[in-house]
């Protein structure tokens, strides 16, 4: 998976949790919470979605790292890859 | 026992619904004299195709999409419902100090929805509790309902529910009524909510009680006081009123439907499930007398009947009991032979489908009934059609529940 890759697989959980958001102009680098109306149990369905639809953990130390799409791609896209290497 | 003279007299100023028949009083009222009922095929976890009072209305007109979904059914009710009453009251919100405001909603149960779905969603995960959804307490709160309406509104009173069975809807508006009169708020949105189709316990356990309605045509499905009834047919709905005290409705100019005459509330304290009709007619009798009034000057019962072959025979006894063969004024209907049981929803949904009857003294009738049980009898039963009257100035409306519950609510025609 490449980072682009995992910014959509993120884009497309904040589209079903936060639906009433315009993502068609999602900054990378801003702070996801600076741009979308996400609170902090927003946050907690990127997380619980991350684990239902992709097998991926978040521990809650690491829950800054998803702060920005970039973030996200850094943190999330070895996650990605470690998977679709053991399966 | 009469109210004391000296309390403000309260009255209904304003009406929002979702009913499975409407959206809106004029056409709900439209619907219960059209003959129109609102049941349909929904389809109901692990149990398949079953009857059930569906509503249509639109979330989306007062909701955002992501508070449809981190809210709950029963909350969207009463916020459609909430905002419906203060638009058809004319009230403006920024005439009243937030706080002064206070949300009193009748539930039958609330939080069985939201539990069934989280164990259904974790059984696809091994029934891991991992992942279990961090929204399910605020979901399931009994309060939920009506905390979802103060949140859409911003309205900081007491907002809250009151769990009574299926008499809570009319226990909505009786403890508004109570708040208005010992000064605690302003303006009351009250009434009852249901969103009871959502969980398949609530089918599941009148199926195994031999309590479910059958039929081929979902219309025909419930029957009260029909021979060939055979159970409920469950629905979800709500029904929020705004109620003032007089002086206020009076000084704003406001739209009177009715004024809160009297009620009763009684437990039976002889069986979780089986009504009492000793009770039932005490509940009567006691909101009669706290209007001032004796059973002669009601001239609309609107009966809880469900449609249960014993249900309906005993509250027919009660009513008997009360009412006899001397009250030639008084008419007695079933709105439930249209929407079905609304729970919650039902004892405030069915007064608003008679309130319009102090206007054009129609009363709606009693639909379904082919083949009238002879134990249901009544003098005054408007059936299939409805019936013309010379007066309506009272309306008497009663709900029951389990573990015993009654109450019944007296409205009367406002006169200055």
């Amino acid at each position: 998976m490449t980072n682009d890759e995992c910014k959509k697989a993120v884009l497309d959980i904040i589209a079903d949790i936060a639906p009433d958001e315009d993502l068609s102009n999602v900054k990378p680098d801003v702070r996801l919470r600076d741009q979308l109306q996400l609170d902090s149990m927003d946050f907690l369905d990127i997380v619980m979605e991350l684990r239902k639809r992709h097998g991926i953990e978040v521990p809650e130390a690491d829950y800054v790292r998803l702060a920005s799409l970039d973030s996200c791609a850094e943190y999330l896209t070895p996650k990605f890859n470690a998977l679709a290497a053991k399966s | 026992m009469r109210a004391p003279l000296n309390l403000p007299r309260i009255v209904i100023t304003g009406v929002g619904l979702t009913a499975p028949n409407g959206n809106s009083l004029p056409e709900f009222r439209r619907n219960l004299l059209a003959g129109v009922a609102g049941i349909e095929w929904l389809d109901v976890r692990y149990m398949g195709r079953l009857l059930a009072g569906v509503c249509h209305y639109d979330p989306l007109r007062y909701q955002k999409r992501k508070e449809v979904r981190v809210g709950t059914r029963a909350g969207s009710i009463s916020i459609w419902c909430a905002n419906e009453a203060i638009t058809d009251s004319g009230i403006a919100l920024a005439a009243f100090s937030r706080d002064r405001i206070g949300i009193y909603i009748g539930c039958t149960e609330h939080g069985n929805v939201e539990t069934e779905n989280e164990i259904f969603a974790i059984s696809k995960f091994n029934y891991d509790t991992k992942y279990w959804s961090h929204y399910h307490n605020p979901r399931t709160v009994a309060n939920n309902p009506a905390g979802e309406a103060s949140l859409n509104l911003g309205i900081t009173g007491p907002a809250y529910t009151i769990g009574a069975a299926c008499a809570a809807g009319n226990l909505g508006l009786i403890h508004a009524a109570q708040m208005l009169r010992l000064g605690e708020v302003d303006l009351a949105i009250c009434g009852g909510v249901s969103e009871s189709i959502h969980t398949f316990g609530i089918f599941a356990g009148f199926k195994s009680q031999g309590a479910l309605a059958t039929h081929e045509v979902p219309a025909k499905a419930s029957r009260p006081f029909d021979r060939a009834r055979n159970g409920i047919v469950v629905s979800e709905g709500g029904c929020l009123y705004t109620l003032e005290r007089l002086d206020d409705a009076l000084a704003r100019g406001a739209r009177i439907y009715g004024e809160i005459a009297g009620y009763g509330v009684l437990s039976d304290a002889s069986d979780y499930v089986l009504p009492n009709p000793v009770r039932q007619a005490e509940c009567i009798r006691k909101s009669i007398a706290h209007a001032g009034l004796a059973p002669q000057g009601i001239h609309i019962v609107n009966t809880h009947a469900t449609a249960t072959p014993l249900g309906d025979v005993q509250e027919c006894e009660a009513i008997r009991a009360v009412f006899g063969d001397g009250c030639p004024d008084t008419f007695i209907n079933n709105t439930k032979s249209f929407i079905g049981h609304c729970m919650g929803a039902a004892g405030a949904l069915e007064l608003a489908g008679n309130l319009p009857s102090f206007e054009d003294l129609v009363v709606h009738p009693t639909i379904n009934v082919d083949d009238l049980d002879p134990a249901c009898a009544l003098p005054g039963l408007v059936l299939n059609q409805p019936a013309k009257a010379g007066r309506v100035d009272t309306i008497l409306n009663n709900s029951f529940g389990m573990l015993g519950i009654n109450s019944t609510l007296i409205v009367r025609r406002f006169v200055a």
